[in-house]
């Protein structure tokens, strides 16, 4: 290996370096551990495309070199359904934020878990908008505060692991951005399975959102993951709370269930030996 | 796939959503997402039947917003794709419509027009969907709409929509009025040879060399589809001819949108299509487009019994607007008339076409098309302007 | 500039450690601190100089010893760290 390249450089796109990710942002470290993943196992890179919605985050699949596609804000699980229905070679996985998957793009999530379409969804939880400056939304923990809780947050937060779960997900787990090590495991094994699985990154975002909440820089927050994480893999996602004391972590859910794509392609073809039949 | 079950070809009695549905596999398509609403739903339950016989898949969406994001997202895997819904469908896919003009995505979308706003009338006509179908996303664009008029013209029209999307690289709508998507007609579809299918341009180099917004000399760049290997990004951004966004210059913003724009605009010639009926000696012209172009042609008939000399001209595309052949026509008559199933939209457009001729408007909302005597009348009294 | 900078990472350092070889690619480190921070063996410090983006990219501290565990790679957000095994061929 040649000593002034990164050995991760061919994964990324050419001309896109550096990213406008903040200092101490860790969506920098979710992009490290993909490429990482996607070397590791050795799958065919021509077939994976990435897709991403709006958000800090959803720039990430400008970053990737593989086939990629920037959606509009919450639409990447749909745009990724139709292109892996399309094509049933494709892996397609969304790399999108907390905003984007749960708020604007939550009914999409919930029903592409329920039918287990085969797509692969890692969310980069930071607790808030973070492209926007920092608004309150559907992650930011009770009495937080942002832009636009100004006497801090006064709704209640999902516990992404739990919805997931009870969405239907056949695979669901939780990492810091500090476990790298267990977030590209992780990712290795989305990328090798079949049916809806997410995998949820806690992420600091130290810029916009731990400024506002005691924790201004990048160290602080992952201090933070370091201190409070627990892992609990197995364990069950409804108990997998946030708090400042503790983040519950680990491989909650890794299950079995005919995919949609597979059940899809099993009509497909009954149907059509009716036809060859009937004729 | 057996031939007689991709095209039916024959003469059959048929439904208009369902020659839409039949169009579209007749044309290519095997990717259907959408998400059920009167009066589309039939062209959706049609395609969920019809698909998987051809090897092409239906999904039935959470909403209308997720529909058409799937649909560029099959686009962009390579399979001709669509979508139909009616209304309140329709703004919820103009977020993606414009997704899908920025990332110069082939699909279409049939859009059945009830009547609004909001909830309006189910189940009643209208044609007050046309300016949404325009400028119903934000931003400048151009986009090709075409207005079938008959059950054959939902079949033919459909697979016009489909070579459009492909050559020009842009979403397309058909826009029936609910008439014309509840009617059953005779329809005669040709043998699978007869039929024109045309599909997107594909890149002539290497993926290493490949530039997926590079146009050519007709201002379309060709089209590589994901899992090929060019490994290219497609971004709702402003992005330079790389794919690459440019958020931060004028240049690439110009660049960008003016070509968008021009593709269609410079190509309007070729996508222009009207059918002129009795326009040669005509002192009246009556423009209309859908249903109403039906009762038009009975009142100019009339017309044309009693002494009048009357003429129509239908529209077939609706955008780009054919304002070139009526500003033409308009210097030859005295008077336009103009029945639309709305308050005034295409109307304007004739308007601004015709100039200094005088127009007369005829507005119809609620349950009937225009009669052809209410047509008819106006047709008089234009003749004496 | 960020593409000739991508290709051609002229500024890479190479500082030879016992186990393992930290490369630091100094113009692109944002200096977030993840390195040296999280580092298990505090293999890592701050340096005095300036990156072209005005911060302090990482060094390696004197008589440290790197196990080769890869941390400071896998949590650089900015691809401006790796670590590979010491090269041997001029004796160790
Ligand atoms: C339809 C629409 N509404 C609002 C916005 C503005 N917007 C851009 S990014 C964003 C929030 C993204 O949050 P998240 O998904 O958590 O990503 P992050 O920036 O935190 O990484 C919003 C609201 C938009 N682009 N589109
Ligand atoms: S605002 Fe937050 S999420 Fe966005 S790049 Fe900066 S640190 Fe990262
Ligand atoms: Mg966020």
């Amino acid at each position: 290996m040649s000593e002034d390249s990164h050995p991760f450089e061919r994964f990324l796109r050419d001309g896109m370096m550096p990213h406008i990710w903040c200092e101490g942002c860790g969506n920098g470290i979710i992009l490290n551990c993909f490429v990482r993943a996607l070397k590791d196992i050795e799958i065919d890179v021509n077939k994976v495309v990435v897709v991403s919605g709006i958000g800090c985050i959803g720039r990430l699949s400008g970053y990737t070199n593989t086939d990629s596609y920037h959606t509009t804000h919450g639409r990447a699980i749909a745009f990724a359904t139709g292109a892996k229905l399309a094509n049933p070679e494709l892996k397609t996985v969304v790399i999108s934020g907390d905003g984007d998957l749960f708020a604007i793009g939550g009914n999409h999530f919930i029903h592409a878990a329920r039918r287990n379409v085969d797509i692969q969804v890692i969310c980069a939880n930071n607790f808030n908008y973070g492209m926007t400056g920092g608004q309150y939304g559907p992650t930011t923990p009770l009495k937080a505060w942002t832009t636009t809780t100004p006497y801090g947050n006064i709704e209640h937060p999902f516990n992404l692991v739990h919805l997931a779960a009870a969405s239907g997900a056949v695979y669901v787990a939780r990492w810091t951005t500090l476990h790298v090590r267990r977030l590209t495991e992780s990712i290795k094994k989305v990328l090798q399975k079949e049916g809806f699985s997410f995998i949820e990154v806690i992420t600091p975002c130290p810029e916009i959102y731990g400024r506002r909440n005691k924790m201004a820089t990048g160290i602080e927050m992952m201090n933070w993951f370091k201190t409070a994480a627990e892992i609990r893999n197995a364990s069950d996602p409804a108990e997998a709370e946030i708090s400042p004391e503790k983040i519950v972590v680990g491989e909650f859910i890794d299950a079995e269930k005919p995919t949609y794509d597979h059940l899809l392609r099993e009509m497909m073809k009954q149907v059509q030996e009716r036809i060859r039949g009937e004729k | 796939m057996t031939q007689e079950r991709t095209v039916l070809t024959g003469k059959h009695f048929m439904q208009g959503d369902i020659a839409c549905a039949e169009g579209a596999i007749a044309a290519g398509c095997r990717f259907f997402a959408g998400y059920p609403i009167t009066p589309a739903t039939e062209i959706a339950e049609r395609m969920a039947r019809r698909l998987p016989e051809v090897d092409g898949v239906y999904v039935q969406m959470e909403d209308e917003l997720g529909s058409m994001a799937a649909v560029i997202g099959a686009s962009y895997a390579g399979v001709k794709s669509m979508t139909a819904t009616s209304g309140p469908g329709f703004s919820l896919m103009q977020e993606n419509i414009g997704l899908a003009v920025m990332t110069e995505t082939p699909c279409v979308v049939v859009n059945i027009m009830r009547g609004g706003p909001s909830t309006g009338q189910p189940t009643k006509p209208g044609q007050q969907d046309v300016m949404q179908a325009r400028w119903g996303s934000h931003g400048d664009y151009e986009i090709i709409a075409l207005a079938p008029s008959s059950v054959q013209e939902m079949f033919d029209l459909t697979i016009e929509a489909f070579n459009l999307s492909e050559i020009y690289r842009v979403p397309v709508f058909v826009l029936a009025d609910e008439i014309v998507g509840h009617m059953w007609e005779r329809v005669t579809i040709p043998s699978e040879n007869a039929i024109k299918r045309v599909n997107r341009k594909r890149p002539r180099t290497l993926p290493e060399k490949y530039v997926p917004f590079l146009p050519d000399r007709d201002l379309v760049p060709p089209m590589a589809s994901f899992g090929e290997g060019y490994r290219f990004y497609a971004t709702g951004l402003t992005h330079d001819e790389t794919g690459h966004p440019r958020t931060d210059t004028a240049k690439a913003q110009q660049e960008l949108v003016q070509r968008l724009c021009d593709k269609i605009r410079k190509n309007r010639e070729k996508i222009v299509r009207v059918s002129a009926n009795m326009l040669e000696d005509a002192e009246v012209m009556v423009v209309a487009y859908g249903t109403t172009s039906r009762s038009a042609m009975s009142a100019v008939r009339e017309a044309r019994e009693k002494g009048f000399k009357a003429g129509l001209l239908r529209l077939i595309t609706l955008w780009p607007f054919p304002d070139k052949e009526i500003a033409e026509l308009a210097k030859r008559v005295r008077a336009i008339v103009v029945p639309e199933m709305n308050c005034g939209q295409i109307v304007r457009e004739v308007e601004r076409a015709a100039k200094e001729t005088s127009v007369i408007f005829m507005p119809k909302l609620g349950e009937e098309p225009h009669r052809p005597v209410e047509i008819l009348d106006a047709i008089q009294r234009g003749s004496y302007k | 500039m960020p593409l000739r900078l991508w290709r051609k990472p002229l500024d890479s350092e190479k500082i030879k450690i016992p186990e393992g070889e930290v490369h630091v690619l100094k113009d692109r480190c944002k200096g977030c601190g993840f390195c040296i921070e999280f580092c298990p063996k505090e293999v890592l410090e701050q340096s005095e100089e300036f990156n072209i983006k005005g911060v302090h990219p990482p060094q390696v501290k004197e008589e440290t010893v790197c196990i080769l565990c890869s941390f400071c790679e896998a949590v650089c957000p900015d691809f401006a760290i790796f670590s590979v095994k010491k090269d041997c061929k001029g004796g160790c």
